[in-house]
């Protein structure tokens, strides 16, 4: 027994050295208090540097005239406006684009995707070159390929392509008809509101009516029906407060109406079909990673191959997709930045204005880290929150 | 994405710094045997590389003139090309040793930006150019009301177009790129109705254009841009070398010591040139400088005089053509006035 407890006591009479738990403790504060100090070390640096080298530094210019124009505002900005305002604007043109962006990318991604499964062989060879050309070419270069090779080919303004509804397609974008809602539209919007609500109610009653009996309703074309129906109703009984600013021609471009700019557009489409390459591949694998039973259960219960898609496979997928599909979020707001090269005044090239204007480009590029790092963080927050939503629940 | 990768360099560099006075440029140039020469990245006229690969214009043909002044050689340049948002943080973090790239010299540029502008090279006033063929009728800026304005980032340009605009009481739209080739490329394929840039640049950019007969320059001139080259703040010697180089070649050109007949004026009897050749006995003007006595010969023997300089890249000697107008020497009407050396 004794010689036991010797041995027993032997590791932590030796010395702290030896302690496993010490040890772990002593490199680890080690290491944060190194990685404290050479943080200070460099700020410090840096700022005793611009302050050697004359280089005025500090936020205060955020509150300064900006003095330059912007051409895409979704925001009132003139160059009477701040240079934190510019910047405001720059990241407003960046979300836009990227929630368009993904919106579209998405839509495309799971088309391809599930076209690249279907049993048709025409279909499903188209869908396997859009994704190998796509997801084979540097985004840049798609971009560039819309900006010069589809775009700026168009016939210049006073040779725009008519189209239907008053709208026009040239090389300076594309101009649409403005809608000027007048007195009484209110009554169109509550319409619409109170067409939502109805819906959704109908939805509901008609699952627990299905639970409880087995009957089903046709809950979408009644959906249509209202939501449609309900504000056309609205829009009459207001005594159709509605009318167009058509766009004009006048001495350099059409005026009115309503334009998306060339590089918006190129910028637009080239994110949404790059990502939708990559999205579509993640949308397969999910599908192909729903085990073939499942489906074959279904068919046994005798589900028809549309509701076994949607019912059983699709909700199963998500569970593979989601995760993934959150990077390919990230990666498009990241590659927006390329909107520089063609004059899309996102985040990046008005805080490059900014940043040159003012000389300072420590700021600069230090704004623009956060901005993007914060977007991307709530972007993953949001798909966390559905992740979480359509994760298996066990019961 | 370059000008980034470029602030977050020199927010590197500035973070990594020895903080402790670093040794003159002077010093650091000698070192390494070559001036760093921060020039645009292709305008006509100003700093363009040939066929051959060799930087031509004013601006380029100024470092070599820094050069010769410093090594007696006109040909110990590097050259940087920039864009107009990457210059200023190339020069402020060191990775180039002068910024000789058509930039206007402006106060908040002298003093926030921890830049010292040597002189006025070039200068220049900002212009349009539209083209008459696609719009007739069009003879004045004030005619441009409701355009499409092409125009690069990052520069007066761009402030000088706002200001115009507003203050004529005009609407436009901006069409705005980072880099001097994309801003060409849309304009020539008429993502635009006009460009605006200094004059001398517009002239130089029309001789890119397709079709370079179709297009005018508008007469107005809504701005001042006097172009000069610029170091870094806080080292005096090397601004003052900077700063003679330009007065030498202004002197030079006065003095009527050109390339051709610069060695046969050693012999001269004028004091005036003298002094400027480094021939006076006991003369030491080069030396105070921290340069060698013979600093202007080698100068005008690298590039020669202001002059010749500005015929060769911009005047009558280019296909730019363009007079020397307020460029010239004050003794001929013009503006460039070179103090004198003793």
């Amino acid at each position: 027994m004794a010689s036991q407890e010797i041995l027993r006591e032997e590791p932590s009479r030796g010395s702290f050295i030896n302690d496993p738990k010490i040890r772990s403790l002593f490199f680890q504060t080690l290491v944060v208090v190194l990685l404290f100090a050479s943080i200070w070390w460099i700020v410090n640096n840096v700022i005793e540097n611009l302050q050697r080298l004359h280089i005025a530094s500090g936020f205060q210019f955020l509150r300064n005239r900006a003095g330059f124009d912007i051409s895409d505002t979704p925001i009132a900005y003139t160059s009477d406006a701040t240079y934190g305002r510019a910047l405001l604007v720059g990241l407003i043109n960046t979300i836009i684009v990227a929630v368009a962006g993904i919106i579209t990318a998405t839509i495309i991604g799971f088309v391809i995707g599930i076209g690249r499964l279907s049993h048709n062989w025409l279909i499903r060879k188209i869908c396997t070159v859009y994704v190998e050309i796509f997801r084979n070419i540097p985004p840049l270069l798609v971009i560039f390929f819309w900006y010069s090779g589809v775009l700026a080919v168009l016939p210049p303004p006073r040779e725009s392509y008519h189209l239907p509804f008053g709208s026009f397609l040239n090389q300076r974008g594309f101009y649409f008809p403005r809608t000027i809602w007048g007195d009484g539209s209110w009554l169109i919007l509550v319409a619409f509101i109170v067409a939502l609500a109805m819906a959704w109610f109908v939805a509901h009653r008609a699952r627990q009516r299905q639970m409880s009996t087995g009957q089903q309703f046709p809950v979408f074309w009644t959906s249509v029906a209202l939501i449609v129906g309900l504000p056309v109703l609205a829009f009459l009984l207001a005594g159709m407060p509605l009318t167009f600013d058509f766009p004009k021609q006048s001495t350099f471009n059409l005026t009115g109406g309503f334009q998306i700019k060339p590089e918006f557009l190129s910028l637009y489409l080239a994110l949404s079909c790059y990502t939708a390459a990559f999205i579509a591949e993640i949308v397969r694998a999910g599908i192909k990673g729903v085990s073939k039973g499942q489906s074959e259960a279904a068919g046994a219960l005798g589900l028809r191959s549309g509701p076994i898609l949607r019912l059983v496979v699709i909700p199963q997928a998500m569970r593979i997709v989601i995760p993934p599909l959150t990077s390919q979020y990230l990666n498009l707001t990241k590659n927006s930045s390329l909107a520089i090269a063609i004059g899309y005044p996102d985040l990046t090239a008005t805080a490059g204005t900014v940043l040159n204007q003012t000389g300072q480009a420590v700021e600069g590029v230090f704004i623009m880290m956060i901005a993007y790092l914060v977007l991307s963080l709530i972007t993953s927050a949001v798909m966390n929150v559905v992740n979480a939503r359509m994760a298996l629940v066990e019961r | 994405m370059k000008h980034i990768a470029i602030g977050i360099l020199g927010a590197a560099a500035l973070g990594f710094m020895a903080s402790a006075a670093s040794a003159g440029t002077l010093d650091t140039v000698k070192q390494k045997g070559f001036i760093q020469c921060g020039v645009s990245t292709g305008l006509a006229g100003f700093s363009a590389p040939d066929d051959k690969g060799d930087w031509k214009g004013i601006d380029a043909d100024f470092c070599r003139a820094v050069a010769a002044a410093v090594f007696g050689d006109g040909s110990k340049v590097k050259f940087t090309p920039l864009s107009a948002k990457e210059r200023f943080t190339a020069l402020q973090s060191g990775e180039i040793d002068i910024l000789s790239r058509n930039t206007t010299w402006t106060s908040n540029r002298d003093s926030a930006l921890g830049l010292d502008f040597v002189g006025v090279t070039y200068y220049d006033g900002q212009g349009f150019m539209i083209n008459a063929k696609k719009l007739p009728g069009v003879n004045s800026a004030l005619q441009l009301s409701g355009a499409a304005v092409c125009v690069q980032s990052g520069t007066t340009t761009e402030l000088n177009l706002a200001d115009y605009f507003k203050k004529n009481k005009m609407e436009y739209n901006p069409v705005v790129f980072e880099k001097l080739e994309e801003v060409n490329a849309a304009y020539d394929s008429g993502r635009c109705d006009a460009y605006t840039t200094d004059q001398s640049g517009l002239y130089g950019i029309r001789l890119t254009l397709s079709s370079p007969a179709d297009h005018v320059v508008l007469p107005e001139i809504i701005s001042k841009e006097p172009l000069g080259p610029a170091v870094r703040q806080g080292d005096d010697q090397w601004a003052h070398i900077a700063r003679w180089t330009y007065f030498a070649l202004l002197n030079a050109e006065e003095a009527g010591i050109t390339q051709a007949n610069v060695d046969e004026m050693k012999s001269s009897t004028d004091p005036n040139i003298q002094r400027l050749l480094g021939t006076e006995p006991d003369g030491k003007y080069g030396a105070d400088l921290g340069l060698s006595n013979d600093w202007v010969v080698n100068i005008v023997k690298a590039v020669g005089n202001y002059g010749e300089m500005f015929e060769r890249n911009v005047g009558s000697g280019s296909p730019l053509k363009i007079a020397r107008g307020i460029n010239a020497l004050w003794t001929k009407g013009g503006l460039q006035y070179g103090p004198p050396v003793r």
